[in-house]
């Protein structure tokens, strides 16, 4: 089968059947939180808890060489950034450099709202970030890009600009909010020296980006993939 | 006490609890994830935080008895405890933590024991407070009476 092929099967998939989630979290409460968030939202759901065990799921881990086919049938990674040994950003690495799997979307959650390290996770080609606690509408929105995807030109543009889309939908979100309703707030950046970041990346943002602001979360009803990626971003309390 | 009585004075308990910061609106999250199917859910999770917590206080405490303390260490576990306290909507905690984590990073040992004691505290008010409304749950459903939401 030829690989947009491929993919519009995938695509189709769910929204016949069931989609199914692999949720990767450290936290004991965190996993079981987010499998209810999942199942209550129509998803069939494994939950394991590391980076590690999540390769094992896939059949990506050293010792076997995964001949590409996805077994089990992953539609969605849905991962914790934070947690010891391999981190949700490794974890993002190691599947989008996987032939086999690097169609799966990812996506990344987080307690720290750090600009850099959400940019970092675009760029790695996450297809979304989520600040926790993680709510039920955070879920939906997921759910709705999958279903999405497909109706929109059957994926294929979308797999092969997948990173320029993220930055560009990242970078068009924060143009949008230096002109937007005051209901933004501007704050100092956050810097990203928190004990968790993975590796001291230099931080590379875009030059168009304006300065790093945290933006209050104001939900519109229907998600848009610029809304989306703004209503992403909550205010988090003093940190 | 009558099953209505029982009723209002949970409705008033739980209002309570999220006008003194014990629960935010991350635990009517998941109450909103309760139904039939999954009746206990929110007592399942709060379990999982209990017995996750009282792993965490220990680890911490034996953190901090240490010669030498592992700041990184100690601050990898209040992390931890931060993200189920807010997950769950401990709100208090959820602050305690705060509080702790800034202590770690100045590797302040004075602050953190401090800390550690404050978080203590404040999450047995928490788990106090959360058992009396699930016992007063339990009343309600033995009286063959509904949760009111």
């Amino acid at each position: 089968m030829a690989r947009d092929g491929g993919v519009m099967w995938r695509r189709t998939k769910k929204i016949d059947g069931e989609v199914h989630v692999l949720a990767v979290d450290d936290s004991i409460v965190d996993r079981k939180v987010i499998e209810r968030l999942l199942r209550i939202s129509s998803c069939k759901v494994t939950a394991v808890d590391s980076g590690i065990r999540a390769l094992q799921f896939l059949g990506l881990d050293e010792e076997k060489n995964s001949n590409g086919f996805n077994d089990l049938k992953v539609d969605l990674i849905i991962t914790d950034y934070c947690m010891p040994g391999m981190t949700g950003y490794e974890l993002l690495k190691k599947v989008k450099e996987s032939s086999a799997f690097r169609e799966i979307p990812v996506v990344i959650m987080s307690s720290e709202n750090v600009l850099a390290r959400i940019d970092r996770c675009l760029e790695e080609g996450a297809e979304d970030f989520i600040v926790k606690p993680v709510k039920l509408s955070d879920v939906k929105r997921i759910k709705d890009y999958m279903t999405r995807d497909f109706r929109v030109g059957e994926g294929e543009e979308k797999e092969r600009t997948r990173k320029g889309i993220n930055k560009r939908k990242l970078r068009d979100s924060f143009d949008d909010l230096s002109s937007s309703p005051p209901s933004i707030l501007s704050s100092p950046p956050i810097s990203s020296s928190s004990s968790s970041s993975p590796s001291p990346q230099s931080l590379s943002p875009s030059p168009s980006l304006s300065p790093p602001s945290i933006v209050s979360a104001s939900a519109p009803s229907s998600p848009s993939p610029l809304d989306s990626r703004t209503r992403r971003l909550k205010t988090t309390s003093s940190e | 006490m009558d099953l209505f009585q029982l009723q209002r004075r949970l409705v008033d308990y739980r209002a309570s609890l999220y006008h003194e910061d014990f629960l935010d609106e991350q635990f009517s999250q998941l109450q909103d994830l309760q139904d039939e199917n999954n009746p206990d859910f929110v007592v399942e999770v709060v379990t999982l935080f209990f017995e996750d917590s009282e792993r965490l206080l220990n680890e911490l405490a034996k953190a901090l008895e240490q010669p030498i303390i592992d700041f990184k260490r100690v601050d990898a576990h209040v992390h931890q405890f931060k993200g189920s306290s807010s997950s769950i909507g401990a709100q208090r905690v959820q602050k305690a933590c705060i509080a702790f984590r800034n202590y770690c990073e100045e590797q302040n040992v004075e602050g953190c024991l401090k800390c550690l004691q404050q978080l203590r505290h404040e999450y047995s008010l928490v788990k106090t407070k959360l058992e009396s409304m699930f016992q007063l749950e339990q009343q309600i459903l033995s009286a063959g009476g509904s949760i009111p939401m």
